[in-house]
Order: C-alpha cells, then structure tokens, then sequence
C-alpha cells in the first residue's frame, strides 16, 4: 500500500522530500483546544532526518517534543504543516491507514517499557508480526532473531516479571526491531533505568544504528544521555531552538569497560 | 489478525482473571441451564398429553346427545331421545369425512361372576369402536356386524373387570351375568391406562348397542355416536357438517338450541396442551431474564476490563492494531465468554432435566432446538453486551491510552 501511494503522488517525493530523507517536517502545526483555549503546542518546526541518523531529542517539559514525537509516531495528526516519512505525505491519513504505518514503519520504545504483563518475551516481540499478518512459523523466527539481536536469547519464554529493567526495555526493543521499521522512535528509554543499565541500552541502540543503518529518534532530557547521539535537536516553546551535530559521540560499549565492575551478588541479581 | 489467533488471545486473557471469568460465566449458565431445563419440562409434559390423546383414538369426533330446552326448562342429556341409529347411519353416509362411525349406548351395571360382583360402566357400541378407540383385545376376538344385528349376548370386558371377576382365572368362553342376563366373553381389551381425564379405562364392558338398547336399558334410542375424521385436519370441518345433518334431521329452526353437541375430545387435549404451552413459555421467559443478567454481567466486566487494559489497549495501536482489530479483540473476547457459559449452561439443563426426570418423575424431553437456540442465543447476548465495551476499547487515542496510568 505505500508504494502505490508513493506513486500516487510522486511530486511529494521529489519537490519535498530531499533524497534520503526517513522524515521530512515541513513547518508542523500542532493546536489543541481545551475548551476555550487554544495551547499551540508545535508552532512551525521544520526538520528533515536522513537514513542511519540517531538524533537525540531534548527540550524542557511543555517545550513541544512530545507532541513532535506522537507526529513523527503517526499517533497523531498535525494541524497544519507537512510531514513526509519516507517520502510519502502521511499528515493526512486516517486512523486505520496510520496504524498500517506505525506497523510497519516505525518501532517505539517507551520509558516504561510498555510490555504485555504475564505474556513471554517471544509473544511481546510477536506482536506487531500478529498485526501485519505474518504467518505464525515466520512469526516465530523473526521475534527469534529480533531477540538474539539484543542479546536476549535463551530468555524468549520469561515473562517481563521474571526480567530485569534493562531486560525488559530489550525486549521492548526488540518488539520495535521485529518489522524492520524505517525508524525507532524511543521516549526516554532509559527514564526508568539506573546508569548502568542506561549505558547497556545505549549501547544496543548504537549498535543497532551502527550495524543495520536504523534511524533512531531518541528523546531525552538527561544530557549525558544525548551525547551518545550523533545530533541533538532542542526544542524550546513549540519551535527547533537548537539542531547540531555532536563532535565526538560517546561510544557506549567503551563507556561500559570503564565503568567498576559489578560485584558478583549483584551480577547475579541482574539476571 | 486470523480467526485462530483472536480466539486464542481472547482465551488467554479470560484464563487470566479465572475466577472474574467463571462468575460472570456463571450469570449466563444459569440463564441457558434454566431456560433448557424448563422447555425440556414443558416439552416432556406435551409430549405426554400427545401421547395420551393418540391413546384416545384415532382422530375422534364425539356427538353426545344434549341438553334440550323445554319451555325455559334444561333437562339432562340422559332425557334427550332424538339421537338415534339412524342418525349415526346417515352421519355415516353423507359424510365422507367421516371414515368410521359406532353408535353408543352408555350403562351402569352390576356383573356377577360366581360369587364374585363388580360394579361397572357399559358400553354399548358397534365393531366399528375398537378401531375408533384403536383399541385392540390382547385375548381373543371382538363381537361382529352379525352380532349386533341379533342382539347377541356376548361380550368383551377390560382389565381391571378381569382381574376383579376372575382374578387368575381366564375368562374367555366364561359367562358373567349383566343384570340377571348370561353374557360369553368373547374378548379381553389391551390395557389402555387412565385417560387424560382422570378414568380407568379398563373399568368397562363392551356390549353390541343393540343389545344393551333392547336387554339392559330398554331405549331405542341412544346416548352418543362415536367417529373417527379421515384426518386430523378434518375433524373440525366434519364436526361443523355433523352438526348441520343433525339439525337438519332433528327438524331444529334456525332459533333454536341444538338438542345434541359436536365435540372433540383434541379440543380439551389441545386446551391442555396449550395451556402446558402458555407456562412454558412464562417459565422459560423468566429464565430468560437471568440470561439478560447474565448480559449486563459481562458488560460490566468487559468495561472493566476495557479500563484495566487501557495500557494494553495502548500498546498494541502503537504497534499497528486498528480499531477494528482492538474491537474484534475485546468483542470476541464477550462472546467466547458467553458461548462458554452457555455450552456449560446447556450441559447443566441437560443434566437438570434428567435429574428432574428421575428425581421427580416428571417426563422431559431437550430438543435439539432448544440447545441450538440457546447457544446461539447466548452468544447473540456476548455481542450484543461485548460491543459496547470493545467500541470504547477501539475508540480509545493510542497517545491518551499509553500515558494512562
């Protein structure tokens, strides 16, 4: 179905969207009326994101980057503005064509996991492959290989009360990995994690990004966090304040080998 | 989604909250055991008047003489002397729908064998009677056409007259006296029980009309004449022209009563039936309102369910379900709930009306039907309660839905 819409309207993806472009945000709107009052939320934020980026998203609370995100997300409609994801104009879809997009383009991973309670770890990673339609033996092999790619194989049928935070949000990661999306989109991952644990994370995510060329999204209000990013976007009052490249990116497998090596107990209690 | 996997997800969510599941279940076991239970009761009671009023004859039209009004004075039937053969023989001839006719006279007598007596009711009937009753004799024969032409002294007496006269004894060939008058007994009835109106029918002896006219109760007339309709469906066509012969032949001007009356004994059956129906029905209407309890229970349970799973409801819109799939989730959910309860529901009437049965003695019988409409019945319900809950689940904003705490 996106291709053909593609081709429906070829002049987005040539006069918009520059080539290579995952997200192309042209002066987004986003108004909301609670009752009498109108809070503008997004207020013209243009952005263009290419492929193989990991840009980290910071801004003050009520600066507009969640609402952004629910945007690029496709969990919501922008008032006014345009925003192309790979290329195709999907600020004007319906619900049912927008979760056809979420399913098969975009990955989330949230700051509290948001897994399914008392269903494996394989079954959460299923989920969108149930949505899409893939049939159960592929099903299977992909959240198997989606696991293994975030080191949690062996782990498939532990439920997320029997993992640790950072194993949850590998699953989580996983579950956004399984579809090949065009883009992860994580909300502070690592909001709900100690810093160890944040370094794992991050670690998955360059890996991730490194490896396979995803292009990842990451909001976050922890600067040390957003070092590990290779651009920072801040948002302030609705609007971009401030988008650059960061110098040197911290490299988070690094990072881990410096940090004091756990004591065996607890070592022990990760698992 | 596949039909499989909603089925299967919507198990596993019930098999999560096992006892939220099985007591909302139990508001529609109740509901389908007991609407089964008491159409089984009801049919059971039907079945057996259908079956008592085939034990009564072969399509039956019964002309009794009546009531005759003299002068503002009502005078019993026994008094009425204008039902005669002859109208029995015309009802015969000009009435086609009428395949069988007997004449009846109708007696009480002392029997005396040895010294053994019995007090008991006459019948004084042509052959044609043991057909319109399909009433054979277990041991040997019926009187004849010849018979009644004489005035034959013979007889066929029932059950509980053999046992009371004879006891052991076989009483075929053996003469019994009928009011000081030797009769042979030539024939025992088959034991035909209680009719549906309370009487022994083995309590009688069966005589030729004639001579029960002439020797017992010296009349020329008589009390009934009996009949059987070719069918079922003409037994009220033929009682309606029975009536106009009759009137016809009695001389009766269009203001005055009829001096005999055209009945049916499947009128009072069928009076009994229905009404049977009409309880039925109440009863299982009743029932039926606990299966709406049982609805608004599940309702209930979905919504709250529906609140409980916001988050659920959330993460999955994020990860691509769209409304319909999040709706056919929590409908299916609803209607797997009450199709369950309603397979428990109908094994539990069936179980109920068999324990009715031997417990109570009472006949019952479950109709397949009733256990298709139940079922399909209840899960009608689970959509019809389930939609509500699993609209609101769909309309759910994913981003509302995910920050739901």
């Amino acid at each position: 179905m996106p291709e053909e819409m593609v081709q429906s309207r070829p002049e987005n993806e040539i006069a918009a969207s520059p080539s290579g472009a995952v997200i192309y945000a042209d002066n987004l709107h986003k108004t909301y009326f609670l009752g009498e009052v109108q809070v503008h939320a997004l207020r013209g934020v243009s952005l263009s994101i290419a492929r193989g980026e990991f840009v980290a998203i910071m801004g003050a609370s009520g600066s507009g980057k969640s609402t952004f995100m629910n945007l690029v997300g496709c969990l919501d409609r922008p008032t006014r503005g345009r925003y192309l994801l790979e290329g195709q104009d999907v600020s004007k879809l319906n619900n049912k064509e927008l979760a056809g997009i979420r399913n098969r383009k975009i990955g989330f991973v949230f700051q509290g996991f948001n897994l399914l309670s008392r269903t494996s770890a394989l079954e959460n990673v299923e989920l969108p492959l149930i949505y899409s339609g893939v049939p159960h033996q592929q099903r299977i092999e992909r959240a198997l290989e989606a696991l293994r790619a975030v080191g949690l194989e062996g782990r498939e049928s532990h439920h997320p009360a029997q993992l640790s935070g950072g194993q949850q949000q590998r699953v989580a990661v996983a579950r956004a990995l399984v579809n090949s999306p065009s883009i992860i989109l994580a909300d502070e991952p690592t909001g709900n994690l100690d810093s160890r644990t944040s370094v794992e994370i991050m670690e998955v995510f360059q890996r991730l990004n490194k490896e396979r060329s995803i292009t990842i999204l990451l909001v976050t209000h922890e600067p040390d966090i957003a070092l590990y990013a290779k651009r920072v976007v801040t948002f302030k009052d609705g609007k971009v304040r401030r988008d650059a490249p960061v110098d040197d990116p911290l490299d988070a497998g690094e990072v881990f080998r410096t940090l004091p090596a756990l004591d065996q107990d607890e070592e022990e209690d990760k698992d | 989604m596949d039909f499989a996997a909603v089925i299967r997800v919507a198990l596993r969510a019930l098999g999560r909250n096992k006892m939220r599941t099985i007591l909302t279940m139990l508001g529609i076991i109740i509901g389908v055991g007991a609407v089964i239970c008491t159409v089984a009761i009801g049919e059971g009671a039907s079945n057996q008047i259908q079956e008592s009023l085939r034990n009564l004859g072969d399509n039956i039209v019964f002309v009794s003489a009546g009531s005759v009004n003299h002068g503002g004075v009502h005078m019993g039937s026994a008094a009425t002397k204008t039902l005669t053969v002859a109208d029995a023989i015309a009802i015969g001839q000009q009435i086609p729908l009428m395949v069988r006719i007997s004449p009846g006279v109708g007696a009480s007598a002392q029997l005396v064998y040895g010294n053994q007596n019995w007090y008991t009711h006459v019948r004084g009937v042509a052959p044609a009677y043991f057909q319109i009753r399909r009433w054979p004799v277990q041991e040997g024969g019926i009187f004849t056409q010849h018979d009644v032409d004489s005035s034959a002294d013979v007889c066929v007496i029932g059950l509980t007259v053999v046992q009371n006269l004879f006891g052991d004894e076989n009483p075929l060939g053996k003469t019994i006296r009928v009011q000081s008058l030797p009769f042979r007994v030539i024939g025992v009835l088959a034991p035909k029980g209680q009719s549906p109106f309370g009487q022994d029918e083995d309590d009688t002896i069966i005589i030729p009309y004639t001579t029960v006219q002439k020797k017992i109760a010296g009349i020329s007339w008589v009390n009934f004449i009996m009949g059987s309709a070719s069918s079922q469906e003409t037994i009220k066509p033929a009682q309606a022209q029975i009536a106009g012969l009759l009137r016809e032949r009695h001389h009766l001007r269009p203001d005055e009563d009829n001096d005999f009356m055209v009945s049916s004994p499947t009128d009072l059956a069928e009076t009994q039936a229905q009404s049977g129906r009409i309880m039925t029905l109440l009863l299982a209407s009743i029932a039926s309102v606990s299966l709406l309890v049982g609805g608004i229970g599940i309702m209930n349970i979905m919504l709250v369910s529906v609140t409980e799973r916001t988050r659920e409801i959330g993460v999955r819109m994020a990860v691509g379900a769209t409304e319909q799939d999040v709706q056919m989730q929590f409908l299916s959910e609803a209607v797997v709930l009450s199709l369950l309860g309603g397979t428990v529901g109908v094994l539990g009437g069936v179980a109920g009306s068999m324990a009715v049965s031997s417990m109570l003695n009472w006949p019952t019988r479950v109709l397949p039907e009733a256990i298709g409409v139940a079922v399909l019945f209840s899960a009608a319900v689970g959509i019809f309660f389930g939609y509500y809950p699993a609209r609101k689940a769909a309309r759910l904003d994913p981003i509302d839905a995910l920050r739901y705490e």
